[in-house]
């Protein structure tokens, strides 16, 4: 086998070293009645070609390539620059260890670094960690770090929050004695206040919302905070499109006091839903209680700059149950591609980007609500997605723009029945107008 | 390489007007009302300005100032730190998988589907266990999956019950683990010869205890040989038993853990199954599960109707979703690729071979350092510090001087059971050469401890940066950089 380095001279004089006569006796030590006993029923060996030709076989059995696609929902397909792909690749940040050692790992360690400053910069906070699972983990995080900052055990879960990202909460709240409560939105597709008002109470640890919001609402950050605020709950913003804050004030100026979120769009591909890229940022009071890896600077004994993982006291390999979170490995490379990303587009690319994000977003909301009997579902302002209203079921719009090439949305009615015949569709820089246009046209067709 | 490569933090280059990553002009007409009353920034302050010149000098002078295993021996304990083939990378990046949205119709990702079930099939029939979720992102969330699964179907039989067992050499993801399923921890004393202490076990295990966790082989790389007993110890009083499976690269086609008594087991892809570490991820956690368990797994399931592979959501009694979408599926790409390559004969040459290298460093290196416990050793062998702390020299110090010699240095301080430990899983991709370096080192240094000790506690002499201020990092947190005022 390719990646097996010992020849068999080499097995028999270790043998020999060991003092074993052949390698059966060195698993001496697993009883005999369970140990397999068989070859294991998988498919023969495969040389390389026979490897590609195989796995390309089955990637060719998805059938979306060629379709021209506006989903979004949480993963964006994003202009990813030669650059990430490139410098990402290479075997010292493809193939090391979490920095352990610092002293052969300050390239990883200088990257995060920098990644934990870049999302700060772009959260409006103080602090941020090195990484975690995706978005909808990250707001899971989210609600147990508040849950450990107040003390309390109540919090407030906008429905607009990403359907999957509310079933992770759940799952992870369970039997951490957190109890979630759902705010509604309003015909703007805002978090409606009067119902976020009567729901807040002494009990209540947080209001966690997404914005721009799993419907491309934004959300007034200012005001749910300050609701938060009154009663001395924090403000969680969970970003699931992260390239929004290139544009977008700061949540933390607003007053959210954790952004946490997913930054998938800064150089991943949306690779049917992962590897992706977690983040959160703090005020920096909450610094002992946040999830995850931190870096940090500090010198060495010649004063020189190096980097660091720190606060491990409230990591799970020194804190064991009392960890602010068990999360060990999570997603540094995507953190290094992300890094690279900003990077590359900087002040003024990244801004760039989501101003064009918007402007194409409000042109195809144009084009597509000229369509007949189609129109904006919630008037709120967005983004780089809204959610269309219909006269007709999502399924069968689907299919006859599937036939005319297009990807057209995401079908909201599993999610929101309340919406009635609706879809979310995005739209990023990647879109043309030609294509923003023919899928007016194609819509028109099927509709009419 | 050149020792003195100063690279500047990026917002230190940073310059006004620079640029790369350029976008073409919009094709849209500029609408001027945008965002009418919503906040916007006006720039991103303090964000970077380099040219792509710039960034791509930036990150390869970073890069090169990290050791990985592309390089050499990386025999970092409990953490499987083996080759990671080229073609995998190759594969997971193909367009085919790497541009399909995770909201896509099932039926415009049959080829992603078939994937993830292959991958499934091939994991149960390597582990012994009946179904399997790849969901979790890493090791760690894949326990939370495990042990919400647990917790569940004692729900269902009408008493969650309170405490999990956990053995004093485990990971301390599991205890942390455990605790956000809402279980309290109690820990059970290792016996003499490092294994769990049957007796000790018998005597915890009481109506009130949920799952024993256990790691197996155990993180001193020893197997657990009362395994078929313990497990009928935690089953007769109704428990279940949970296996860490990080250390399976011991067991891969030898033995399975779901013919040990297992009930509910996570891999970690990112060690057994090759996929890179990525400087901390990402990595990816399934979790496998007995037939009864099955009912609890999180949702979505991929099932086979007709001939199509479906989702199935309509799991009522799923724990949930532990994550959005369908977990890490770029790294499934490369585990399957991994096990494809193989076949049955590679898949167990990685334990045979991941064993032998561990007891040929084992054996090589018994005279210089000291050995706890005497009991065989699987694919790891756990030292300690103790006869070099006669001279005042710690793991760390020892650590620190194998990177004087071009090797990683291995695990240290871990397992808690063992005081100075120094714990060392070579993988079964090394070289003798490579093994022969790595002994050779720490032969070396055994022999600098007891001679010139002092060029040890000054180690690393060949690194960017020497020794650094880990209690100053922690007492005064620098976690960002902020333009000087």
């Amino acid at each position: 086998m390719s990646y097996i380095s010992l020849s068999g001279q080499d097995r028999k004089e270790m043998l020999a070293r060991v003092g074993a006569a052949s390698v059966d006796d060195l698993f001496a030590c697993i009883p005999e009645a369970v140990r397999l006993g068989r070859p294991l029923d998988l498919p023969p060996a495969r040389s390389e070609l026979e490897l590609v030709r195989v796995v390309e076989a089955i990637g060719a059995k998805n059938a979306a390539a060629g379709l021209v696609s506006f989903l979004g929902g949480g993963a964006y397909e994003h202009f990813i620059p030669t650059v990430v792909d490139y410098l990402s690749s290479r075997g010292e940040f493809v193939s090391p260890y979490t920095p352990y050692q610092p002293e052969v790992s300050q390239g990883t360690l200088q990257v995060i670094f920098e990644f934990q400053t870049l999302v700060c910069q772009l959260a409006g906070l103080d602090i941020a960690n090195a990484s975690l699972y995706d978005g909808s983990t990250g707001a899971a995080e989210a609600v147990l770090t508040a849950q450990r900052v107040t003390g309390r055990n109540k919090v407030v879960v906008a429905r607009s929050l990403h359907p999957q990202y509310r079933e992770v909460v759940r799952t992870y709240i369970k039997n951490m004695g957190v109890e979630a409560v759902e705010v509604g939105f309003g015909p703007d597709g805002r978090v409606d206040p009067d119902a976020l008002g009567r729901l807040l109470d002494e009990a209540t640890a947080a209001v966690v919302y997404q914005s721009p919001n799993f419907l491309g609402v934004v959300e007034d950050v200012r005001a749910l905070s300050a609701a938060a605020h009154s009663r001395k709950a924090l403000s969680v913003a969970v970003v699931a499109e992260a390239l929004s804050l290139g544009l977008l004030e700061a949540p933390g100026r607003l007053g959210a006091d954790i952004v946490t979120g997913e930054a998938q769009s800064f150089g991943l591909p949306v690779s049917f839903g992962g590897p992706y890229l977690g983040f959160m940022a703090c005020r920096k009071d909450y610094l002992r209680q946040l999830p995850g890896r931190i870096a940090g600077q500090t010198v060495d004994k010649d004063g020189r700059r190096g980097f660091v993982l720190t606060l491990s006291t409230r990591e799970q390999h020194i804190r064991r149950e009392r960890a602010t979170s068990n999360i060990c490995t999570n997603q540094a490379l995507c953190a290094l591609r992300a890094t690279i990303f900003m990077e590359t587009l900087g002040k003024q690319g990244l801004r760039e980007m989501a101003w064009q994000n918007a402007q194409k977003a409000a042109y195809a909301i144009e084009k597509l609500t000229a369509v007949p009997r189609v129109e904006r579902k919630l008037s709120g302002p967005v983004f780089n997605e809204f959610a269309l209203g219909l006269p007709k079921p999502w399924p069968a719009v689907d299919a006859g723009l599937r036939a005319r090439g297009f990807i057209g949305g995401h079908g909201l009615a599993a999610a929101y029945p309340e919406l009635g015949d609706a879809a979310l569709v995005a739209v990023t820089e990647l879109r043309t107008k030609d294509e923003i246009d023919r899928l007016a046209r194609a819509l028109q067709e099927v509709l009419s | 390489m050149i020792k003195e490569i100063r690279e500047p933090l990026v917002f230190e280059i940073s310059a006004a007007g620079k640029r790369a990553g350029e976008l073409p002009a919009l094709d849209v007409p500029v609408r001027k009302d945008l965002l009418a009353g919503v906040p916007l920034r006006r720039e991103i302050e303090d964000f970077p300005e380099v040219s792509e010149t710039e960034v791509t000098r930036h990150f390869t002078r970073l890069s090169q100032k990290n050791y990985c295993v592309d390089m050499g021996i990386y025999p970092l304990g409990s953490c499987t730190m083996k080759y990671n083939p080229k073609v995998n990378e190759r594969l997971s990046a193909h367009p085919a998988f790497a541009g399909s949205h995770p909201l896509l119709p099932e039926e415009l990702v049959q080829g992603n589907l078939e994937v993830l079930r292959t991958l499934e099939r091939f994991l149960r029939e390597i582990t012994g266990l009946d179904a399997f979720t790849l969901q979790p992102a890493a090791g760690a969330h894949g326990e939370l999956a495990g042990m919400m699964i647990i917790r569940a179907a004692l729900e269902a039989r009408g008493d969650a019950r309170k405490i999990v067992l956990i053995p004093d050499s485990a990971h301390g993801t599991n205890p942390s683990s455990a605790h956000i399923c809402g279980y309290a921890v109690k820990e059970i004393k290792s016996g003499e010869d490092g294994t769990i202490d049957v007796a000790a076990l018998e005597a915890a295990m009481t109506g009130e205890v949920a799952a024993l966790m256990v790691t197996n082989p155990n993180t001193l790389g020893v197997f657990e040989s009362d395994i078929g007993l313990i497990a009928g110890i935690v089953h007769a009083k109704g428990g279940f038993v949970y296996m860490d499976g990080a250390n399976m690269n011991a067991l891969t086609g030898v033995a399975r853990p779901g013919d040990m008594g297992v009930d509910v087991l996570h891999l970690n892809l990112h060690k057994t199954f090759s996929t890179p570490h990525g400087g901390g991820g990402p990595g990816s956690g399934p979790v496998g599960v007995k037939k009864e368990l099955e009912p609890y797994l999180p949702v979505p399931v991929i099932a086979e109707k007709g001939g199509r592979y479906v989702l199935d959501f309509d799991r009522p009694r799923s724990i949930g979703r532990v994550r959005a979408f369908f977990g890490n599926f770029s790294v499934l790409v490369r585990a399957l690729c991994y096990i494809m390559s193989l076949g049955p004969e590679g898949v167990r040459e990685i334990a045979e071979l991941a064993v032998l290298n561990a007891n040929y460093i084992r054996k090589s290196l018994e005279g210089d350092y000291h050995l706890k416990y005497a009991t065989p050793s699987m694919h790891e062998c756990v030292f300690s510090d103790k006869l070099q702390k006669e001279h005042g020299i710690t793991n760390l110090d020892i650590a620190k001087r194998l990177i004087d010699h071009g090797v990683h240095p291995p695990t240290m301080s871990f397992p808690l059971i063992v005081p100075g430990a120094l714990m060392i899983e070579p993988t079964e991709t090394e070289s003798r050469r490579d093994l022969d370096l790595f002994i050779g080192a720490m032969k070396a240094i055994a022999k600098e401890a007891k001679e010139n000790p002092d060029v040890l506690r000054a180690a690393p002499h060949v690194t960017y940066v020497g020794r650094l201020d880990e209690v100053g990092a922690a007492k005064n947190p620098v976690l960002r950089w902020e333009k000087k005022p």
